[in-house]
């Protein structure tokens, strides 16, 4: 990108940006899907760990194939407030099911599933 | 008319909903009714209307919008107050097997609109207000960067507002507390509108809050005079920065929790039910994590306004910007890691409520250097004791009180004994009025002469300062006492006759505040009719230091006809230091946006809209919402948004200034 | 010049002596925020998807006794949506590449495409929703359901507000032709198509895939 693209602030993407952008993703996004389909690992902690992984790498190449993400854009800004987005989003993510899952541990333990202890996607609970 | 077109016409609103059963409300009912009639009587004989409509109502200029918020706030601050004054009351007779006056439906609406009035229409407006008008100035910027935006924010703010007070001769208000928590907030216990019109009030004012975050942010961010870094800033600014960062990443998750609340009592979902797997819980987790942010959205801006303040009135530089700049960061932070602190009771392990507790005692620390920064910003300072001194002085006073109350609720076992107690609403009271409020006020009294021109009224401004400033520790000292003693809040009756003292001694100091109020409405009264003797032509009349008061009070419309290029912290100050006024000709054409009536359309429809959801009224809400959309994209064809001034008019504004300039120095 | 740049990072001296105001016409670039404007709005919006990915991780087992994730989801369905979705990114780029080429009738063209994989998502969705009520696990069944259809169905319904969004952007494109504010507008809603597509990969990991191994 040349420089002269920096004040207007959007960043254009080529061609070849988009294509490549759009094989990662179908392979990324194919892969996921035949592990689950197919069931090819037998332990489901292995499978949901990868296609977790898989899914964060996905989001990345869209955003920077798709949403152009970089640090010159804005001066910067937008990345920033990506960053300060994603920090925030952890946060009350993780905080959340920490919240609750710790809350529902000790009020109703009755009420929680044998099998949740530790078992995916929920094993944020067990912190 | 059969009762299935009935139904559908009216959806459940029926004439059962106006109260005039009620004498309250009634009374209530007639003076709205008789003062509104005298004022839409008042505009139409002066033949107001159009000068309000092509001058104020759809105007996209930030100054104007900025007073219409304040305006905004100070009658919603009027109608919060009315609430507050009638529990007071309430708790003060309602002894010795007296059941007061108010009816216990109405006592819970009563305490529930004041806590949703006064943080979502009083203080929301204020601070919002003062930064839409003071944020371009001080950045050297013509607009804000999306000025029909700005104005369809606060038409949207207004809209929310409007539908909080139709709740009170139309239906009535949620009776759950001023969070409205789940599963009291869900159609098992409030079947009725009351949390309908809590929903959509806030969400219709949800969307103008958000937007004039985005709106303030991008400002910043883009429209700074050249020069001027990030580290140059004027604090208040900073604070905005911070503020509206916080707002667009807070208010969403209000959003996302009352939508997810409108499921459950539209849709039949099981979010916040007690059953089929619902969680309440998920709920009082949801909401915190938007409301411990809020605090700092209201407080920061009134931190900004102290800092200003404290520098002009010492006659000097702020001490520690730099730290003041990442107390504010820090705290933007942090102020997300702390949210559990509201529900230490609710069961959490202790890993749980010691991180929090712990983030909680952090999170002081930042909000305790500001405070050292101030004094020794007055250390050796020559202190001018004008009035918005004085309200940062009362406010430093105060706020570490309530602050160190605060400190104490963070430690969870003493939350145990006093989680939900009037010591906790003593103590958010002590830092919202002594934090917020006196900071609204210390920058109403700052800045009110670049707005109009004239100072406001001193005398009057004491009474009112004194009036607050007593009347909130008579009011609010006993609550903290009776709190530790273990009265929770919300009660409409007390058994134990041992406590009415406090009660009555608190509803003295309310009635000391309401003198504050008169007072403070008195003081802009006399203001205006003495704003001969009170006027000031130079712009600066405080010896200010940032660039607001270079230019003319109150500002033309384009702010500034030369853009001022910065050098230095302070960019005011040094300009005067180095003699440097804004060049005296040479004009030029200045682009600028044109007003526009339809963010008033946008927002009235979406009111209909709200109002058509609240009631069941189906057809309302489906015409509603098409034509929002359709609206909005028929303005989207409106691509000729701008116009130029001419230079022949900017110069003709800025000779008569110069003149009036020249008159008052000779 | 430094002077058209209006966050203008350095302190201009030109010369020896500094200059404190601006007496030459200033270049003002209508427009200029929109983008970053677009993007902090972006970021709100996240915050929202993030608050329903909470939920789901807290509900997105609470069957409540009703069907479960595993009985209930049709990855085929959700393989062909996704699939949908991702060509959709690609059009929408495609007719970005155009529209900054200026080419008219391309950008129209490739919009088309767009629009059409968007409603074809989104009908397949709908398809899917009305399936699931009928066979009784509808959102009011159980709190799993009820946090399904919230992400989903929000997700959904931003796509179709951008379908909207869409046809009134190829309207405006056609009648006043890619002049420098309809590509801004383009360009806003390149983000904003994109981004959903970003949730919707949040949106098939943690909720179908994830939920449909679960048992």
């Amino acid at each position: 990108m040349s420089a002269h693209e920096n004040d207007s602030g959007a960043p254009h993407g080529t061609r070849r940006d988009y294509v490549t952008g759009f094989l990662l993703s179908v392979v990324l996004t194919a892969i996921p899907f035949g592990l689950v389909m197919s069931g090819v690992i037998a332990d489901v902690r292995v499978t949901a760990a990868i296609i977790a992984g898989l899914a964060m790498v996905q989001i990345v190449v869209h955003m920077v194939y798709f949403l152009h993400m970089n640090a010159r854009s804005e001066h910067g800004w937008t990345l920033m407030a990506l960053i300060f987005t994603v920090v925030i989003v952890v946060i009350v993510l993780a905080g959340s099911l920490w919240v609750m899952f710790n809350m529902n541990h000790y009020m109703m333990p009755q009420m929680a599933p044998p099998a949740a202890h530790g078992a995916p996607p929920m094993d944020m609970g067990g912190m | 008319m059969s009762e299935a077109v009935t139904k559908f016409l009216f959806g459940r609103l029926t004439l059962e909903a106006i109260p005039y059963h009620e004498p309250i409300l009634l009374g209530t009912f007639a003076m709205v009714a008789l003062g509104g009639i005298a004022l839409v009587g008042a505009l139409s004989y002066y033949k107001l209307w159009n000068y309000l409509w092509r001058e104020w109502f759809t105007t996209v200029d930030h100054k104007r919008i900025g007073i219409m918020y304040l305006v905004l706030g100070t009658v919603m601050l009027l109608r919060g107050f009315a609430d507050a004054i009638m529990m007071r009351l309430q708790q003060a007779i309602a002894f010795n097997g007296s059941e007061g006056y108010l009816p216990a439906h109405h006592y819970d609406q009563v305490f529930t609109a004041h806590g949703v009035i006064m943080i979502f229409f009083v203080a929301m407006p204020f601070v919002t207000g003062l930064m839409n008008y003071i944020v371009p100035l001080q950045i050297g910027a013509r607009d804000v960067s999306f000025p029909f935006l700005n104005n369809f924010s606060f038409w949207m703010t207004t809209a929310g507002a409007i539908l909080v007070m139709m709740s009170l001769f139309v239906g009535e208000f949620a009776r759950t507390g001023w969070l409205a928590m789940a599963p009291l907030s869900g159609l098992d216990y409030s079947p009725d509108v009351g949390v309908d019109y809590y929903i959509w009030a806030l969400q219709i004012a949800g969307v103008g809050t958000l937007l004039s975050g985005v709106n303030l942010i991008a400002t910043i961010v883009k429209l700074r005079a050249p020069g001027m870094t990030l580290m140059k800033m004027p604090v208040f600014t900073w604070s905005a920065l911070v503020t509206n960062v916080l707002i667009v990443a807070a208010f969403p998750v209000l959003t996302a929790v009352l939508a997810l609340l409108g499921a459950d009592r539209y849709l039949g979902t099981h979010f916040f039910t007690n059953e089929a797997g619902g969680n309440p819980m998920m709920y009082v987790n949801m909401i915190w994590i938007w409301g411990h942010p809020e605090v700092y959205i209201l407080v920061l801006p009134a931190f900004g306004v102290f800092s200003e303040v404290v520098s002009t009135f010492s006659s000097k530089r702020l001490f520690g910007y730099t730290s003041m700049v990442y107390a504010l960061i820090v705290i933007c932070i942090l102020s997300y890691l702390v949210w559990l602190h509201h529900f230490f009771t609710m069961g959490s392990g202790a890993t749980v409520n010691s991180f929090f507790g712990i983030t909680t005692m952090i999170i002081s620390i930042p909000t305790g250097a500001k405070i050292f920064n101030w004094l020794f910003t007055m250390y050796r300072g020559r202190i001018r004791f004008e009035l918005p001194m004085m309200w940062s002085i009362a406010f430093m006073l105060t706020f570490v009180i309530g602050g160190m109350t605060g400190v104490l609720l963070a430690v969870p076992p003493a939350d145990f004994v006093l989680h939900n107690s009037l010591f906790l609403v003593a103590h958010f009271h002590n830092v919202i009025i002594g934090g917020v409020l006196f900071g609204m006020f210390a920058g109403i009294n700052y800045w009110w002469p670049k707005a109009f021109g004239f100072k406001l009224d001193r005398t009057w401004g004491l009474v009112s300062f004194w009036s607050w400033v007593i009347g909130f520790w008579v009011a609010f000292t006993p609550l903290y006492i009776v709190g530790l003693m273990g009265v929770t809040r919300r009660l409409r009756t007390f058994e134990d006759p041992s406590l009415q003292i406090w009660f009555v001694i608190a509803a003295v100091g309310a009635g000391i505040i309401a003198i504050g109020i008169a007072a403070f409405l008195i003081q802009i009264a006399v203001s205006i009719r003495n704003r001969e003797a009170l006027k000031d032509v130079t712009g600066d009349p405080w010896h200010g230091r940032t660039l607001e008061w270079s230019t003319s009070s109150p500002p033309p419309d384009y702010n500034f006809a030369f853009t001022p290029v910065i050098h230095d912290l302070d960019a005011w100050d040094d300009m005067k230091a180095k003699n440097q006024m804004a060049p005296t000709q040479g004009w030029l054409d200045i682009h600028m946006p044109r007003n526009t009536g339809a963010g008033v359309i946008l927002a009235g429809l979406s009111m209909i809209v709200g109002f058509g959801l609240i009631w069941h009224i189906w057809w309302m809400v489906g015409l509603g919402m098409l034509s929002v959309i359709g609206y909005a994209i028929f303005h989207s064809f409106d691509y000729d948004r701008d116009f130029n001034i001419p230079a022949a008019e900017v110069a003709a504004t800025e000779t008569a200034r110069l003149k009036a300039l020249a008159a008052a120095g000779a | 010049m430094a002077h058209s740049n209006p966050t203008a990072a350095a302190p201009m001296t030109e010369g020896a002596t500094p200059i404190y105001w601006e007496t030459e016409p200033h270049h003002h670039e209508s427009g200029s925020s929109t983008m970053l404007g677009f993007w902090l709005y972006i970021m709100s919006d996240c915050l929202i998807f993030a608050m329903l990915f909470a939920s789901w991780g807290v509900y997105g087992r609470s069957f409540a006794g009703g069907p479960t994730s595993h009985e209930l989801f049709d990855l085929k369905l959700v393989a062909v949506n996704t699939a949908l979705l991702l060509f959709s990114s690609i059009t929408y780029g495609f007719a970005m590449i155009a529209a900054h080429e200026q080419r008219k009738s391309a950008a129209l063209r490739w919009l088309l495409v767009t629009l059409l994989f968007g409603l074809g998502f989104l009908g397949i969705e709908l398809f899917e929703f009305s399936e699931l009520i009928h066979e009784g696990a509808g959102p009011g069944r159980s709190a799993f359901l009820s946090s399904f259809f919230a992400l989903v169905g929000t997700h959904g319904l931003h796509v179709f507000s951008g379908s909207i969004w869409l046809v009134t952007l190829m309207v405006q494109v056609a009648r006043k032709g890619l002049i420098p504010a309809n590509v801004r507008r383009l360009e806003c809603l390149s983000l904003f198509w994109h981004f959903l597509d970003v949730v919707w990969i949040g949106v098939f990991t943690f909720v179908y895939l994830l939920g449909s191994m679960a048992s």
